[in-house]
C-alpha cells in the first residue's frame, strides 16, 4: 500500500516536471497565472468530452432514478468521512474552534446519525468547515503556482496538485481493504459529486463566452476565497469607471 | 425644582423631536441600511419564485420577466459593464449601449437559471461591518437550503438620491465583474469591442434556443 503510494507520487512528480518543461508556450496575450494554457486547454477538451459522454449521463440518471432521501444519505456519509480529514487540516491551520467543531461533527453524526447517513450536527449548530491539504498549504503562505488542468480531476493549481497525494493517503474510502467495496464506493462518490454539480455546470456553459478561461478564473477566485475562509482581502480597489467623465481614450 | 421641571420638559421635547425625525427617516428609503436593502430585495424575489407554480416546472422565461421587474432596478448595470470592460476605457456611446444591452441579457438569463433551482432556500444576512455614512458597502449573505450554505456577497453603493444599488456580487467567492473582465479582455484583444458584442449576442442566441 505504502509502496504503491510512493510510486504514484513519483509518477505524479515526474508528470508535473514533464508538463512544466514542455507546456511553457506563451502567446502575446498569455495570462501570467496560466503559463500552461495551450496544454491545459487540450486537457480540458479531453475532460469535457469524457464528461459529456460518460460521467454526465451517468450522474443525470443517478439523479433521476435514485430517491432524494437516498441521495441525501449518500452525500451525508461521504461528507461525514471528509469531516474527519477537515478536522486534521483545521488543526494544522491552528484553527482551534473549527478543529473541535469538525471533530464533534463526525462524532455526533457517526453515533447519532448512524454512520453519517443523517446529518444531525448541522441543526444543532455544528457547521462544516471543509479544509483540504491544498488549503492548509495556502494558509501557511505557499503560493498557487501556475494553474493546471489535471486529466480526469479537472481544474487545479500546482500547489493544490502537490497537496493531493496527502489528501489521498488519508482518504478513508481509498484505503478500504476490500477492493470491490473500495471501487464501488469510489465510483459512487464520483457520481454523487457530479450529480451535485449538474445545475452548476449547465449554468457555467450558459454564462461563459469562453468556458475554459471562465472556469479557470472562477476556480482561482474560489480557492483563494477558501484559503481565506470566505473573507479574502481586496486584491485591488474596484473603481467606478462609469462615474468618470467620458473622455475619448488615447487608443 | 422649577428649573428641573423645565429642563425635563425641554429634554422630552428634544427627544420626541429626534424620535420623530428618526421615524421619518426609517420610512424613507434613504435611511435604509445596506443589509436591510439586500434582505428586502432577495426575500422579495425568493417569495415571488416560491409562490409561482409554473416556475417550478422550469419556465425560465417567466423568471426572466420577474428578474427584469424586481431585481434589475436595484442594479447599477452601467457601472458593472464599465468595470468589466475597463481596459478599453470610454467607448462611443452607441457601442457602450449595445455592449451593455447584450451583457444584461446574458446576466439576467444566467441569474434566472440559478433562481430556477430555488426550492426551499432562505437568505441569511450576516452582520454588517460598515460605518453609517459609508457610500460603498459589502453585504455578506448566506443561502441556506439542502446542502452546505452557499456564500453570496454583494457590493452596494449609495446613489445620489439615497437608494442602494448593487454593482458587483460573488457566489462562493467568485466575483462576477472580475470573472467577466478576463472574458471581455480576451474577446477585445482578439476581435475588438464589436467582436465582443457579437460573441455576447451569439451566446445569448444559443441560450435562448436552449430554453425553448
Amino acid at each position: 500500500m505504502k509502496r504503491a503510494f510512493v510510486k504514484r507520487s513519483w509518477l505524479g512528480a515526474a508528470l508535473v516536471v514533464a508538463v512544466l518543461s514542455t507546456g511553457c508556450a506563451s502567446g502575446p496575450n498569455a495570462n501570467p497565472k496560466d503559463p500552461l494554457e495551450p496544454m491545459n486547454r487540450s486537457i480540458s477538451r479531453f475532460n469535457d468530452s469524457l464528461d459529456e459522454n460518460v460521467l454526465k449521463p451517468v450522474a443525470t440518471s443517478y439523479q433521476d432514478v435514485t430517491p432524494d432521501l437516498v441521495q441525501k444519505g449518500v452525500r451525508n456519509v461521504f461528507n461525514n468521512l471528509s469531516d474527519i480529514w477537515s478536522a486534521v487540516n483545521n488543526g494544522l491551520q491552528l484553527k482551534g474552534r473549527d478543529t473541535a467543531e469538525s471533530l464533534m461533527r463526525s462524532v455526533v453524526n457517526t453515533v447519532f446519525g448512524i454512520y453519517g447517513i443523517f446529518d444531525v450536527a448541522t441543526p444543532i449548530g455544528l457547521e462544516r468547515h471543509s479544509e483540504d491539504f491544498g488549503q492548509t498549504l495556502g494558509v501557511w503562505g505557499v503560493p498557487n503556482g501556475p494553474y493546471v488542468v489535471l486529466p480526469l480531476f479537472g481544474p487545479s493549481t500546482l500547489r493544490d496538485t502537490a497537496g493531493m497525494p496527502v489528501d489521498t493517503s488519508a482518504d478513508f474510502v481509498r484505503n478500504l481493504d476490500h477492493i470491490p467495496t473500495r471501487n464501488s464506493a469510489m465510483t459512487l462518490r464520483i457520481v454523487d459529486k457530479r450529480a451535485n454539480l449538474l445545475g452548476t455546470s449547465n449554468l457555467l456553459s450558459e454564462a461563459a463566452i469562453d468556458k475554459y478561461s471562465f472556469t479557470r478564473d472562477a476556480y482561482l477566485q474560489y480557492r483563494r476565497n477558501q484559503v481565506f475562509d470566505g473573507n479574502p482581502p481586496d486584491e485591488e480597489d474596484l473603481p467606478d469607471p462609469s462615474a468618470e467623465p467620458a473622455v475619448p481614450s488615447a487608443k | 425644582m422649577n428649573r428641573f421641571l423645565s429642563r425635563r420638559t425641554w429634554s422630552t421635547l428634544t427627544l420626541s423631536f429626534v424620535f420623530a425625525l428618526g421615524m421619518g427617516g426609517a420610512v424613507s428609503a434613504s435611511e435604509e441600511p445596506a443589509d436591510a436593502f439586500i434582505k428586502r430585495v432577495s426575500s422579495d424575489i425568493l417569495d415571488a419564485i416560491k409562490s409561482d407554480k409554473s416556475i417550478h416546472n422550469g419556465d425560465v422565461n417567466k423568471i426572466i420577466v420577474l428578474v427584469d421587474q424586481r431585481v434589475m432596478p436595484n442594479v447599477n448595470f452601467l457601472r458593472m459593464t464599465a468595470s468589466a470592460s475597463a481596459q478599453v476605457g470610454a467607448k462611443p456611446a452607441e457601442q457602450q449601449k449595445r455592449l451593455q444591452e447584450e451583457f444584461k441579457i446574458l446576466l439576467v438569463r444566467t441569474y434566472s437559471g440559478a433562481l430556477g433551482q430555488v426550492s426551499d432556500q432562505t437568505i441569511a444576512v450576516k452582520p454588517l461591518r460598515a460605518a453609517a455614512d459609508d457610500k460603498e458597502v459589502l453585504v455578506r449573505t448566506e443561502v441556506r437550503g439542502k446542502g452546505d450554505p452557499i456564500q453570496l456577497d454583494y457590493r452596494v453603493e449609495k446613489t445620489a438620491d439615497g437608494a442602494w444599488k448593487v454593482y458587483n456580487m460573488n457566489v462562493m467567492g467568485i466575483w462576477l465583474v472580475e470573472n467577466y473582465k478576463t472574458q471581455f479582455a480576451q474577446e477585445i484583444n482578439a476581435k475588438g469591442v464589436d467582436g465582443l458584442i457579437a460573441s455576447l449576442a451569439d451566446r445569448n442566441k444559443t441560450n435562448a434556443r436552449a430554453s425553448k
